[in-house]
């Protein structure tokens, strides 16, 4: 019985034995010319159309979040008529009218920027919460390693959605912020276990010996030989992570714990008229259709990360 | 091998003790005065506010009613309700319909996971690979509760393949199409663990051995490269139970299945923390215990993995 494994078709073969050279490079801590793991995956992220497709998709949602004025003319709530509520959609009503007779497509536009801010900031610090105390952790180790382990253990344990609903009744108000806060609170363990187990894999490595031999201090050898060779994982799972973020908290604003009535968000207006659906499926399509695009886009955006950052995984 | 769970069990005190005082203090610092929201806006007498709260130990510090409510935890005591009713009694009925929800889910990721994870591994860079992994990027990006309402609109009120809501047809019937919505997720994350693990396992040395060998493709494929590929497959599978068991709030409401998951939701809201924290620290132990099973079973699928 022949095996038929290393018939793996295309062009993928020459890639494949070009890129562990360069990422070995890389990760002997050499610059020779420009064939540093960035380099090479960057070079390998301009050929895949997944890579174009989903950051060309997010582009306009980002433009949507930061300017809606240039999709639509109207205000969150401008406009409204209750007597044309529930319309389908027509040439004035793209995306048909809702419950209280507002412009959907305009109350789609609006709703990119929360959804997306909270997605992004939950992220960042969430990503710099593992970089500072995943960092520390594994390189020192000891106390404050089991420590940290310890307590990542306790929040990883607790249920997402019950978690969050009981942070949430607590506040007075769920703005954009309270939301940000609870979902870093709820969502920051993963990436700090990914990088403490980084950072450890990586800190006992030759050149790590060798820059501590030469006198180089803790903090050198954390921030210039550690650090480069730790992150890309992490930035993986960060690209990953937006995504997983705003659907968490669409679940919530679905839910009707998250964000609140003058608001807007997808996972909001989805709450809004969920009791229409089966009558007024357009008003289900929508906000539900966008939702999943961004969160697909970032799915699909980390994917092709990791691909050019991991050669091995092809 | 015993040494190892006993140490396992410890490891897991502080993380358990941990967890509940977390809930324990989040719902103790929820607003308003439970006692009082009994009465609504009508004023209680002063000394009956006082027995009650006496009865409840809303009068001790934060640590010392949570001591006391560990104790009573210990002798199997979950705590009583503010109207009085038994936490354990008003749970009792609702874990059912939450354990055959997270099983039926639970089986169908399973069973569909690894099947397209294995198709796909094993054709890895073809059509079946890309189709299984562009569809499970698909679920997974597609909020459950969305997935929820358009299974229901279309499977159940449109066609009439399973029944719209409630738990009137009883397992498995009343389960399926909220076990499969539910399990969509954790369906994606198996199917797509199996296939890379398996696909990197298949170029193993062992595999080539073994090939060599002149065993049969089934048993290279079936014994060698994908019993050693189920670890992370595995791994994922017992992390999800937990999440599963407390994760089908959305599902639940949209199905309509009277769970553990509504009725925390609704405690919550309605303010009564006894009743969460007993439910939650109920799904914190499955988790536990859970992730420790997970631990021993490594060992059978990685003859190479030893105790000690």
């Amino acid at each position: 019985m022949k095996t038929d494994e290393p018939g793996v078709p295309g062009p993928e073969p020459a890639v494949a034995a070009a890129e562990p050279a360069a990422a070995a490079l890389a990760v002997a801590g050499g610059e020779i010319g420009r064939a540093s793991l960035w380099d090479d995956a960057w070079r390998d992220l301009r050929r895949r159309w997944v890579f174009w497709a989903s950051a060309v998709f997010l582009a306009l949602v980002a433009v949507m979040a930061a300017v809606p004025r240039l999709f639509t003319s109207k205000g969150v709530n401008e406009g409204c008529d209750p007597n044309s509520a529930k319309l389908g959609p027509s040439g004035g009503h793209w995306f048909g009218t809702d419950l209280a007779g507002c412009d959907y497509y305009a109350h789609v536009v609006h709703g990119a920027r929360p959804t997306l801010l909270i997605g992004v900031a939950v992220t960042l610090f969430a990503f710099a919460i593992a970089l500072v105390f995943g960092m520390l952790a594994g390189y020192y180790g000891g106390l404050l390693d089991a420590l940290v382990a310890r307590i990542t253990d306790v929040f990883f344990g607790l249920p997402f959605v019950l978690g969050a609903t009981v942070i949430l009744v607590a506040f007075p108000s769920h703005g954009v912020g309270a939301m940000t806060l609870v979902l870093v609170l709820l969502g920051w363990t993963t990436m700090i276990r990914i990088m403490r187990g980084q950072v450890i894999s990586v800190r006992d490595a030759d050149y790590v010996q060798a820059a501590r031999l030469l006198g180089a201090s803790d903090a050198r050898i954390m921030a210039r030989h550690i650090l480069p060779n730790a992150l890309a994982p992490v930035i993986v799972v960060a690209t990953l992570n937006v995504g997983n973020v705003i659907a968490g908290e669409a679940t919530l604003d679905f839910l009707g714990v998250g964000l609140q009535y003058p608001q807007v968000s997808w996972g909001l207006q989805l709450n809004q008229a969920k009791d229409a659906f089966v009558d007024h499926p357009h008003l289900l399509v929508f906000p539900a259709v966008l939702l999943s695009a961004t969160v697909l886009s970032f799915l699909m955006l980390g994917d092709a990360v990791r691909d050019a950052l991991d050669p091995k995984l092809r | 091998m015993w040494r190892y769970v006993l140490r396992r069990l410890l490891q897991a005190v502080p993380v358990f003790i941990g967890t509940t005082l977390l809930i324990y203090a989040m719902v103790f610092a929820l607003p308003g005065d439970p006692i009082q929201a009994l009465a609504g806006d009508k004023p209680i007498p002063e000394n009956v506010l006082q027995t009650l709260r006496e009865r409840y130990n809303l009068n001790d510090p934060l640590l010392v009613q949570y001591g006391k409510y560990m104790w009573g935890l210990l002798q199997g005591n979950l705590g009583e309700n503010y109207t009085g009713q038994k936490v354990s009694e008003m749970l009792s009925g609702r874990w059912t319909v939450t354990a055959q929800l997270a099983v039926t889910a639970w089986l169908f990721e399973l069973a569909l996971g690894l099947l397209l994870g294995v198709w796909a591994g094993l054709r890895r860079g073809r059509l079946a690979d890309t189709l299984v992994l562009g569809g499970t990027t698909l679920l997974i990006a597609v909020p459950v509760f969305v997935l929820g309402y358009t299974a229901q609109i279309l499977l159940g009120l449109h066609w009439k393949v399973f029944p719209t809501a409630g738990t009137d047809d009883g397992w498995p019937m009343s389960y399926l199409l909220p076990g499969m919505v539910l399990g969509s997720l954790g369906l994606s994350y198996v199917a797509r663990l199996t296939r890379t693990s398996l696909a990197e396992n298949l170029r193993a040395d062992y595999v080539r051995t073994a090939n060599a060998k002149g065993l049969s493709r089934a048993r290279v494929v079936g014994r060698h490269a994908l019993r050693n590929s189920l670890i992370p497959v595995v791994t994922y599978l017992g992390v999800d139970f937990g999440s599963l068991m407390g994760g089908a709030v959305v599902t639940e409401g949209i199905f309509n299945l009277p769970g553990i998951g509504q009725q925390v939701f609704q405690s919550i809201q309605l303010k009564e923390g006894p009743v969460v924290v007993g439910a939650v620290t109920v799904l914190v132990l499955i988790f536990l215990l859970v992730n420790l099973l997970v631990d021993l079973l490594y060992g059978f699928l990685d003859p190479r993995i030893r105790y000690e």
